[in-house]
């Protein structure tokens, strides 16, 4: 369990939040740059020391600006992936991986870090220096050295946004798989609510130095408590298994039931992203007129939120969806919970992202 | 610009290039072809030319010693921590850069010397540094250690901060970091103003005759004695002259080298 609290001015940020995380449990922190995701992560980590704060981790505390505890860095047992991976360039993969392995005698340090990169199949380039490794490869060199000491904690500031598009399906898998299999609480941050949603049990939306809503991903999407949280968690994402259809596009059955069409390729277990202003809702009256929207899935209207002139739909389609329309189509449909509905969107304002 | 006016600026510059570079080179050749080789090596065999030789490469070998071991984690702190009054503090070590090697001297007299602030000091622990050699060794330190530090801070702080709290958070302490990442890293830097310092150290002439003398085997160094002889024995100033260019290059294109293995020969962009 790690607890923070943490209240800092930096420049014109003023960072103030509560956070509490499970072992096994990650919390995703979701904002734009400058909110102050990454400085979260150094002040838990002790590379930033707040104003005031307290933080624990599984009942040891490493900082408490009051009793004056402020454990230093290395005391901190944290496993950190830095956004550009900050791998030391004069050392190779190997020596990366066992630069944190000062308890293991040094003739086993180095099966020990040729082992660890093994798990994330690089044992061969164990001996590759930094420089001549490609994007992913260093991501995965640096998640095998933040887990060889055996972290308390695991931080990852935006550990997929510096790869490209090809690179990123793989490795959003490896970095949800290091998730499951690792028993301890983990925070990561990004700017990317899709990312967050994927990789996280829960969302933090942060804004401006303060976690202004938490919760699942959907739970987020469908009743927002902000206009700003509202457009951050734009994209909802449904999985689903997809396979190729006619005239090029793919079609993903979807684990709740129910199949949707989208113009990007895509194979095997998938993820459906859709936002929720592009869905169009209709009350099911009977037949349906003409429509150009491939995609139409039945569904009951869970709840209602008003956000200003919009209103955001949480639909139970098989799997939780997300639809926005305007006061007044609510009012015209005569939209209630429990409503039967049919949302309907376009397969290609379908987008198809990597589970 | 029409085509005329174009070539008359290309000459302009090829003509200013080709004094520049006549004027620059052509004493240092003159050093090498005025005397025969025979005769330099001969020169060198004297006592007074090997003293002064063995004598220099002592001192500054001390001095860059020292230079090196104070000089590395001084100019650390000056990197990585912020505070006020860092900049004046920057400055200040700086300053010996550009001051004059006679004001050099007689600051050193007035700090160090026998009737100088820390004279009284100094004498009550044994200690004396005009006309010994510790002197020299005090002299070069104090003209050639800027050199060291400004490159030194300059190196560190271009290592990407990241890596070191990268290091931080994998275990390893301050002191930790600084051996096993920074110093790696910054390394290229620290060579090159390691090598700036050695060539500012071997060349001191001026703080060197006015704080320490020009005894022979004592203070007198390679500059002392070519200063000391060229009134003498022409040649045998040459002879010593020739060795200090010659260990010089050797410095210029080591640092070079430092910097990149083709930095010589690649064409600018």
């Amino acid at each position: 369990m790690l607890r923070a609290e943490i209240e800092t001015t930096l420049g014109e940020l003023e960072l103030e939040l509560e956070l509490a995380v499970e072992a096994g449990e990650c919390l995703a922190l979701a904002g734009p740059s400058g909110a102050g995701k990454s400085s979260v992560l150094r002040a838990i980590a002790g590379l930033l020391r707040p104003a005031r704060g307290r933080i624990s981790c599984n009942g040891e505390t490493w900082l408490d600006t009051g009793g004056r505890i402020n454990f230093a860095p290395e005391r901190r047992r944290c496993g950190y992936l830095f956004q550009e991976y900050a791998l030391f360039p004069h050392l190779s993969a190997w020596e990366n991986v066992a630069y944190p392995l000062k308890e293991v005698p040094r003739r086993e340090r180095r099966a020990k870090a040729v082992a660890l990169l093994g798990r994330f199949g690089l044992a061969e380039r164990a001996d590759a220096a930094p420089r001549s490794l490609s994007g992913g490869e260093r991501q995965r060199v640096a998640l095998a050295r933040a887990l060889a000491r055996r972290p308390g904690v695991l931080l990852l500031d935006e550990p997929l946004s510096a790869l490209d598009a090809r690179t990123r399906a793989a490795a959003t898998r490896e970095v949800a798989q290091v998730l499951r299999d690792l028993d301890v609480p983990a925070i990561l941050v990004t700017h990317d609510f899709t990312e967050a949603a994927q990789l996280g049990d829960r969302v933090g939306i942060i804004d401006a130095g303060r976690i202004v809503q938490e919760g699942s991903a959907s739970e987020l999407a469908s009743t927002p408590g902000s206009a700003f949280v509202a457009d951050f968690s734009g994209a909802v994402v449904l999985e689903g298994q997809a396979h190729s259809g006619a005239g090029g596009l793919t079609i993903v059955a979807l684990d709740g039931g129910g199949e949707v069409a989208s113009s990007d390729i895509g194979a095997g277990r998938v993820g459906v992203s859709v936002h929720p202003w592009e869905i169009t809702i209709e009350t099911v009256t009977g037949e349906h007129p003409p429509s150009s929207a491939l995609n139409r899935l039945p569904g009951v209207v869970t709840t209602i939120t008003t956000i200003g002139n919009r209103v955001r739909l949480g639909i139970n389609a098989g799997q939780p969806l997300v639809a926005e329309v305007t006061a007044a189509s609510v009012e015209g449909l005569e939209l209630a919970v429990g409503s039967p509905v049919v949302a309907s969107w376009k397969a290609a304002a379908t987008r198809l992202v990597a589970l | 610009m029409s085509a005329l006016s174009r070539l008359w600026f290309s000459l302009a510059v090829t003509i200013a290039l080709a004094v520049a570079l006549t004027f620059l080179i052509l004493p240092i050749l003159a050093i090498f072809l005025d005397t025969g080789p025979a005769a330099l090596i001969d020169s060198l065999g004297e006592e007074t030319a090997r003293d002064a030789l063995l004598l220099s490469l002592e001192t500054t070998a001390i001095a860059l010693a020292i230079i090196i071991v104070v000089g590395t984690p001084a100019a650390y702190f000056l990197a990585s921590r912020r505070f006020r009054g860092r900049a004046l503090l920057t400055t200040l070590i700086e300053l010996p850069l550009v001051l004059p090697p006679a004001a050099a001297g007689i600051a050193l007299l007035a700090a160090l010397g026998p009737n100088g602030i820390f004279g009284a000091e100094l004498d009550a622990l044994g200690i004396t540094l005009p006309l010994e050699t510790a002197g020299v060794v005090v002299a070069l330190v104090f003209v050639a250690s800027p050199f060291y530090l400004r490159q030194a801070q300059a190196s560190f702080a271009a290592v990407d901060p990241t890596i070191v709290d990268a290091s931080r958070t994998l275990g390893a302490s301050e002191a930790h970091t600084f051996a096993r990442i920074l110093v790696p890293t910054a390394l290229p830097g620290l060579a090159t103003g390691g090598a700036l310092a050695l060539g500012r150290a071997l060349g001191e002439f001026g703080a060197t005759l006015m704080f320490a003398g020009a005894l022979q085997g004592v203070t007198q160094t390679v500059p002392l004695a070519i200063f000391d002889r060229f009134a003498r024995d022409f040649d045998a100033a040459l002879a010593l002259s020739a060795v200090l260019v010659a260990i010089s290059a050797a410095i210029l294109l080591a640092t070079k080298l430092l910097d990149g293995p083709d930095s010589l020969t690649r064409a600018a962009r």
